[in-house]
């Protein structure tokens, strides 16, 4: 199955020759060493076993707090994201490219680094974490820390493709579109949005992807209790010392909605690619 | 058929390469790999220099985790010499598991728990029954974990004295915000102040020697003692030197630097 999928994501379908032969070959102990531990992940669980997991609270509280939170910090970045990523793309900034590096780092940060950079900036005692206390919004140990970090490790991600998908967009048909008396704001509503959807929507979920896999930043930022801060990949590396099956259920769930969710942003963004 | 052969061959010129690379230079150096509780941090650190000190040659690498994390791991292959559990049932745990050289394991250190709080005292915790006051933010150890274990031990028994009261336990556990995977990121979230107080090992307050922490002692009927176990792991590759890490832990010398690092003492410690 993953191979006949693997198989049809190339573009160009050229007449096979036999270099492409030796090449498929010689792709395949990387591609059997990918596929092998998702594949023993779910030869290691039934399917009787899996559904009996799936109804204990604990399993269910992950799954529901995973896709809250991860909903919310997509929505954020979708909203925070989009502007930085027009500005960017249309050079609004002066110094584009520290801003870019800026933007990649929480891409390559180690997640520790990520989970300690927001305590000493948002934790009780951090930089800003006194402001949000007196007004009295508690981050620390709440949903909001959760979401907080997935905003900020999963954010590049959509940033990063609205800006290549703004970038494509020949600005002559904004301006002409602006020469017609068509205002910023709708030239922004029916032109851009609707000519880098795809961008747009590949990036978000590469995102929510991206949110939902995170883990160690959460963990030393926002602490772990079942329901408000357990998300599905804090219950796995819990479980994984109480309770195996639970940790392999949960696992197989987070592979199922992650592989959905790439699948998507990849016939997305293919689409864009084959339409123009 | 050939071809397989051919390429078995070259694999197997591969890996004596390596080993022939690695021979000369390392020549008789040896490293001795430690799993143990996070607790035992410090102590086993100091333990393991005074080790390289008197064995030249020896390197000794530490993994500090949770005793439970460790457990999964070595019970799944790990590759380990000498194993320090902060309790019996991870030990246990890893001698179904068959990985336990038989006979070699034993106690070899108490600890106790303690309650340690940021130095400005944000919720005026004074005593250990304020733990129960409502709004009171607490970190303990998850479950999972054999503080978080001794932590719930603790609870139940103080439940069952008088001055406490049935309520106690579900009081405290109401104020929990943070079920911790290992002892030490307790103590880090006091230090760094983000939750009112936390429930850690004496040893851990003691060995801190931080000065933005208080501690808050725990009345002696109440608190449990924890017992760290070590053993020497049946496919260890390097037995004779396992064993002598091993009877260092054990040996007047070893006990005193857990001492020093807080071990082994006794109720109220101010």
């Amino acid at each position: 199955m993953n191979n006949q999928e693997m198989r049809g994501s190339p573009p160009a379908p050229t007449p096979p020759t036999r270099l492409s032969g030796i090449w498929r070959i010689l792709s395949l102990p990387m591609l059997i060493f990918l596929s092998i531990p998702i594949l023993a992940l779910f030869l290691r669980i039934s399917p009787p076993n899996l559904l009996e997991n799936l109804r204990q609270p604990d399993v269910l509280q992950a799954i529901g707090l995973s896709l809250v939170t991860t909903l919310i910090s997509t929505a954020i970045i979708i909203l925070g994201g989009t502007p930085l990523a027009y500005s960017q793309a249309r050079g609004q900034f002066r110094f584009n490219r520290i801003i870019d590096t800026l933007i990649d780092l929480p891409l390559v940060l180690p997640p520790a680094v990520a989970g300690v950079a927001l305590l000493m900036a948002f934790g009780r005692r951090g930089l800003l974490g006194g402001i949000f206390d007196d007004l009295g919004i508690h981050i620390a140990f709440t949903p909001l820390a959760v979401i907080i970090v997935q905003v900020f490790v999963a954010a590049p991600f959509y940033i990063k493709s609205a800006t290549l998908g703004f970038s494509n967009i020949d600005q002559e048909l904004e301006q002409s579109a602006a020469l017609d008396g068509a205002s910023s704001p709708q030239i922004f509503r029916f032109l851009t949005i609707p000519l880098s959807w795809s961008a747009l929507l590949g990036g978000a979920m590469m995102s929510w992807a991206r949110a939902l896999g995170e883990f160690g930043a959460t963990i030393i930022f926002a602490g772990n209790f079942p329901g408000r801060t357990q998300t599905m990949p804090l219950a796995i590396y819990i479980g994984f010392e109480l309770d195996l099956d639970i940790a392999l259920t949960l696992s197989v769930i987070l592979i199922l909605l992650s592989f959905l969710a790439l699948f998507i942003a990849r016939n997305i963004l293919n689409r864009d690619w084959m339409g123009s | 058929m050939k071809g397989k052969i051919r390429i078995f061959l070259l694999f197997l010129a591969f890996s004596s390469a390596c080993v022939g690379a690695n021979n000369p230079r390392n020549n008789r150096d040896e490293t001795l790999t430690i799993f143990a509780a996070a607790s035992l941090s410090e102590a086993f650190t100091e333990i393991a220099k005074e080790f390289e000190a008197s064995n030249p040659g020896t390197e000794v690498a530490i993994n500090f985790a949770g005793s439970q994390q460790l457990a999964q791991q070595i019970s799944h292959g790990a590759s380990t010499d000498i194993f320090g559990s902060a309790d019996s049932q991870q030990m246990e745990n890893v001698i179904i598991s068959g990985q336990v050289e038989a006979g070699t394991d034993q106690p070899f250190i108490h600890n106790q728990l303690a309650v340690v709080l940021p130095g400005d005292n944000p919720a005026d915790i004074l005593k250990f029954n304020d733990l129960a006051m409502p709004g009171v933010k607490l970190i303990m150890a998850d479950a999972a974990v054999p503080v978080g274990r001794y932590s719930q031990e603790m609870l139940d028994l103080a439940g069952k004295q008088p001055g406490y009261g049935p309520q106690f336990k579900a009081n405290v556990l109401e104020n929990v915000v943070s079920y911790e995977e290992n002892v030490r990121a307790v103590l880090t979230k006091i230090i760094l102040g983000e939750a009112d107080a936390g429930i850690v090992y004496l040893s851990d307050f003691i060995g801190a020697r931080e000065d933005n922490i208080k501690m808050v002692s725990i009345p002696e009927e109440v608190n449990v003692t924890a017992s760290y176990y070590i053993a020497r792991l049946k496919d260890s590759p390097n037995k004779d030197r396992g064993m002598d890490f091993l009877e260092l832990v054990l040996s007047p010398r070893g006990q005193d630097i857990l001492k020093h690092h807080g071990f082994n003492h006794r109720g109220e410690h101010e």
